[in-house]
C-alpha cells in the first residue's frame, strides 16, 4: 500500500463539535487515519464536525469518494459534517461532485463554529 | 511569488489539470455511437442524489509487481479501454480518449433489454481515473480504476461507490443487477490481467455504506434509462421519414 502523505490533529472547541485540520494529501490510503480522527472528534455528545482544509494539498477522485463514507457515517450518528479552508479549486470539486448538497462550505473556522452551534 | 514545489509530506503533487471542468449539464460532441440524445443535457449525479441503499464495490486482481508500472498499466487502461468488456457491451470512448471532462457513451445489454446511456470523465491521472453517471443512469455514482504498487503486487482495481437512481433501479439491482454488475467488472478485470499476461481471478469486496432509502429522490424515475431507451426503440420508426428527408436534402 503506498505510504499516506496526511497529517490530522483533532480539536474539541466544546462539547458539542469536533474539529479535524486536514494537512496533505486526501486519497483513499488515508481511510484509516481519517476514520479514527473521525472517531476522536466524533465521541459523547458531539452533533457537528467540521474539516478544515486549509492545508490540503492535493485531492484526488478516491479522496472525494472517501468524504463520501465519512459523511454517511456522521449522518448515521446524527451528526453534521461542515467544512470550512477550501480554496477556489476544491470548492468547484465539491460543486463538480455535488458534495457541496451535503457537506456545507464556510468560509473560516469562527462562521462554521457559529454554523454547528446553531 | 514564487510556487511551491514541496509540502511537509514531500513534492507537492497537483491535481488540478486531473479534474473535469465544473459543468451543469452534459454536451456530447464528436462521438461515434449510442444514442447521445439520451445523455445530452442531463446533469451529472453521484451517490448522494441516488435513492436506494449505498454500496462500495471493490473488484482487485494482483499481478506480479515486477511485470507492470502502475502508471504503465493505467495508460494503457485508458487507451485500450472498451477493449477490456464483456461482449454485448459497447463504451464509444470520445475522440481524444479518456481525459477529463470527455462524456462518453454507453450501450449496455441487460437481460433482454438495450440500454441507452453515458458517463463523463469526472478525474484522470497517471494512477487513477473515475468515471461520474448522469441522470438516468442504472444508478449514480462514480467508478474509479486505479493501479498501485506494494512490496510484491501491483494491484489492480475497479471501485464503484454507487446507489440505485430510481425504485425500478433498485429493483433492478435486487432482481439480478448486483450480480450481474459483479459479473461485469470481474470479467473486466480478468481481461486486464490477460492483456498483461496473467490468468487471475478478481477478488471482489462489497460493503453497504448506507442502509437507507431515500425516498426524496423517487422522482428520479422520469429518467431512467431503462424507459427511455425502449421508448427510443419504439419511437424509432417515426423518425425514418425526418432521417430519410434529411440525408435527401443533403
Amino acid at each position: 500500500m503506498p505510504e499516506t502523505r496526511i497529517s490530522l490533529n483533532v480539536r474539541k472547541p466544546g462539547p458539542a463539535v469536533g474539529i479535524i485540520d486536514i494537512e496533505g494529501e486526501v486519497t483513499a490510503f488515508c481511510e484509516p487515519l481519517l476514520m479514527d480522527a473521525y472517531t476522536e472528534a466524533g465521541d459523547g455528545a458531539t452533533k457537528a464536525i467540521i474539516l478544515n482544509f486549509a492545508g490540503l494539498d492535493y485531492m484526488n477522485s478516491s479522496g472525494i469518494g472517501l468524504l463520501v463514507t465519512l459523511l454517511i457515517r456522521a449522518q448515521r450518528q446524527g451528526q453534521r459534517l461542515l467544512a470550512y479552508g477550501l480554496n477556489a479549486h476544491y470548492q468547484q470539486i465539491f460543486e463538480l461532485t455535488r458534495l457541496n448538497e451535503a457537506i456545507v462550505i464556510y468560509e473560516d473556522e469562527p462562521a462554521s463554529l457559529a454554523a454547528a452551534s446553531s | 511569488m514564487e510556487t511551491p514545489t514541496e509540502s511537509p509530506h514531500g513534492p507537492l503533487r497537483q491535481d488540478t489539470t486531473s479534474w473535469a471542468p465544473l459543468t451543469q449539464t452534459l454536451q456530447v460532441t464528436g462521438n461515434s455511437g449510442g444514442v447521445p440524445e439520451l445523455v445530452a443535457g442531463r446533469r451529472l449525479v453521484g451517490p448522494l442524489q441516488g435513492f436506494g441503499k449505498m454500496w462500495q464495490k471493490t473488484y482487485r486482481i494482483r499481478l506480479p509487481a515486477q511485470s507492470i508500472e502502475p502508471s504503465e498499466l493505467i495508460k494503457v487502461w485508458k487507451e485500450e479501454f472498451p477493449t477490456f468488456w464483456p461482449e454485448g457491451n459497447r463504451f464509444y470512448a470520445p475522440l481524444v480518449g479518456i481525459s477529463p471532462g470527455e462524456v462518453a457513451l454507453i450501450s449496455l445489454q441487460a437481460g433482454p433489454m438495450k440500454l441507452s446511456t453515458g458517463v463523463m470523465v469526472l478525474y484522470a491521472d497517471h494512477e487513477s481515473f473515475t468515471l461520474m453517471t448522469p441522470q438516468g443512469h442504472m444508478f449514480a455514482g462514480w467508478i474509479t480504476f486505479s493501479a498501485f504498487e506494494d512490496t510484491e503486487h501491483c494491484t489492480v482495481q475497479t471501485q464503484v461507490l454507487m446507489r440505485a437512481q430510481d425504485p425500478l433501479g433498485e429493483v433492478g439491482l435486487i432482481m439480478g443487477g448486483h450480480k450481474a454488475e459483479d459479473r461485469f467488472w470481474a470479467s473486466t478485470l480478468r481481461a486486464v490481467g490477460k492483456r498483461f499476461g496473467h490468468e487471475v481471478e478478481p477478488e471482489t469486496t462489497i460493503v453497504c455504506v448506507d442502509p437507507r432509502r431515500r425516498w426524496s429522490e423517487a422522482r428520479n424515475v422520469w429518467h431512467n434509462a431503462g424507459i427511455r431507451s425502449t421508448l427510443h426503440m419504439m419511437t424509432a420508426p417515426l423518425r425514418w421519414p425526418g432521417k430519410m428527408m434529411r440525408r435527401n436534402d443533403s
